[in-house]
């Protein structure tokens, strides 16, 4: 197991009902780098990352993480190892502030009784906004309700919540799904920034044009296998755009 | 700016109308009148405001208010010491609030329909427990330390703060308000960041049916007969009082203050209408109009501190995006 790896998945296969949504499915993920992984809709890119995440368990076939085979019971199992899966719909409350967002359910709280304890607003706010510097998300106050955001800038609040709590690997799902042009720029400029900060994003999309400029890696699947799965350097648009097309 | 400062301005408004209407309005008198009898409808709507915020409803809250106390003094009547019945009787509005939460969470349903089974229940529950005579109020009862009345204010005002006070540190400045706040502004979303969400509303529910009984205990014990009539129609106040305070009907928006201005906003326009020699049966009427103006205004007020946020967003968008070109023609020429 070379400790380059920070993921890897051996003959993953999962059916639902009949369906097998994943076929003997190998992978590999290097540590800091940015894997694009693309497909059609029901190529079974979702099956994966609910795997990956802790949601769904595979019916059959070992996942390794930083060498160690683990097998998650849920997701707050794998968000403790440091996978942390951002979804399409963001998980934030649109009417709590950005620093309330980032610290739910971690909240740093002062004279606890059990878990139960006075939140530490101020310096949840100044977290709040480190956090937010950190992804190079610039907003005024930590106090703004997220409903008063962009869509892009939700998305990067969802990732400085995750870079706050030490994630290693950040499993984004169709995070551009439903942005402006300028806004998914936004995004990918957060996903670019987190692998200067040593982190392994898996960037789920089937719009290539938007993971080609800041993937290292590509893979591509289709009908529930990986059909390809190539450096950046050893491929380009024109050969990715036929495997996503054709099959 | 906040809802709650909406309806603290129309607040002021409406005394000050009626204060020039009978200048005897903000009279000692007359607010020691008015202010005997609201901490105890704030206590309920401190109650039901932090259920709507968590997302859910509790219809149940007006039987509840008349089903504790009654319990409490016919569990005297049975030669139980009064503490230990004042002890029983609050377990029941907290016993009521449990079942109120089981039956929503899991069966599904939503907490409208199974508080409404609730309110009758409850109040069938009362009836049945008077054995068709309202009994006597039993004076052993220690009524004077919850109602005591001082020069202005009765010893009740001083409960309410006190709840007030818990209610509002636990939901403004705990982790505990925080996870009520996610719970009814996104389920799903809290539930994936992690949170117990069915224990949130569970632990709202108890709450809500907790307060409801204690503040009618307040009353019974203020007015010394234990009707069973008593809260009738009040879990339809409760709602417009917090409603009239910002409280969002979905969930996820409110403040404990804002509840409390809302009940006392309602107990005051009552007084004032009586005061200004207007029919009481308007008051009604004036409840109404109040729900709906004071929802309109808080609506149209949150949209208009949207819009200028939005406002400052877009130019400060076309700043970036300016600076941006400028920065990229920059670079341009560098190359």
């Amino acid at each position: 197991m070379s400790s380059e790896n920070i993921i890897e998945c051996q003959d993953l296969n999962k059916y639902y009902s009949g369906v097998h949504a994943l076929k003997n499915l190998s992978l590999k993920i290097k540590k800091d780098t940015v894997v694009g992984l693309i497909g059609d809709n029901g190529a079974g890119k979702s099956t994966l990352i609910k795997i990956l995440s802790g949601a769904h368990a595979p019916d059959s076939g070992h996942i390794y993480f930083e060498g160690n085979e683990v097998k998650f019971k849920s997701t707050k199992e794998a968000m403790n190892l440091g996978i942390e899966t951002i979804y399409q719909y963001s998980a934030l409350i649109p009417q709590m502030s950005i620093a309330r967002n980032i610290f739910i359910g971690r909240e740093q709280t002062t004279f606890s009784l059990g878990s139960i304890g006075l939140m530490k607003s101020k310096s949840m706010d100044k977290a709040a906004m480190e956090a937010l510097n950190d992804v190079e998300l610039h907003l005024r106050s930590p106090e703004t309700p997220v409903n008063q955001l962009s869509g892009g800038e939700r998305q990067g609040v969802v990732i400085a919540r995750a870079m706050y709590f030490k994630s290693k690997v950040l499993i984004l799902d169709e995070p551009t799904n439903h942005l402006s042009v300028k806004e998914t720029n936004k995004v990918l400029r957060f996903v670019e920034g987190l692998k200067k900060q040593g982190v392994t994003s898996i960037f789920i999309t089937h719009n290539l044009s938007h993971v080609y400029p800041i993937a290292d890696h590509l893979c591509v699947m289709a009908r529930g296998e990986k059909i390809a799965d190539l450096a950046k350097v050893d491929t380009n648009i024109d050969e990715l755009t036929d495997l996503l097309v054709n099959g | 700016m906040r809802p709650e400062i909406s309806t603290f301005i129309m607040f002021v408004v409406i005394m000050t109308a009626f204060f020039i209407a009978n200048d005897k309005f903000l009279s000692p008198r007359n607010i020691r009148i008015v202010m005997g009898i609201t901490p105890e409808y704030i206590i309920v709507a401190i109650g039901i405001a932090i259920l709507m915020i968590s997302g859910e409803f509790d219809l149940s809250v007006g039987s509840v208010f008349a089903l504790v106390p009654m319990t409490m003094v016919q569990l005297v009547h049975q030669g139980i010491p009064p503490w230990f019945a004042i002890a029983l009787g609050l377990s029941i509005g907290i016993a009521v609030g449990f079942v109120n939460g089981f039956i929503t969470i899991r069966f599904g349903i939503p907490s409208f329909i199974a508080t409404l089974g609730m309110l009758y229940i409850a109040r069938s529950l009362t009836t049945v427990a008077t054995g068709g005579f309202p009994p006597p109020f039993p004076h052993s009862l220690p009524n004077e330390l919850f109602v005591f009345q001082f020069e202005v204010f009765r010893a009740s005002l001083f409960w309410m703060l006190g709840v007030a006070f818990i209610a509002g540190i636990m939901l403004h400045r705990s982790n505990l308000g925080n996870w009520i706040y996610s719970t009814g502004g996104d389920t799903p979303a809290a539930s994936s960041m992690g949170i117990k969400t069915n224990n949130v509303k569970m632990f709202c529910f108890i709450l809500c049916g907790f307060l409801a009984g204690f503040a009618g205990m307040i009353q019974t014990f203020r007015i010394e007969a234990p009707l069973p009539s008593q809260g009738y129609l009040l879990e339809l106040e409760s709602i417009a009082a917090a409603v009239i305070g910002g409280v969002s009907l979905f969930g996820g928006v409110g403040t404990i203050f804002g509840a409390a201005i809302g009940a006392i906003l309602i107990r005051f326009l009552e007084s004032g209408i009586i005061m200004a020699r207007i029919d009481a049966e308007w008051f009604r009427a004036g409840l109404g109009s109040l729900i709906i103006i004071s929802v309109v205004f808080n609506t149209w007020v949150v949209r208009r501190g949207e819009n200028m946020v939005h406002k400052n967003q877009a130019e400060e968008n076309e700043i970036d995006s300016k600076k941006n070109t400028q920065k990229s023609e920059g670079e341009t020429n560098e190359q």
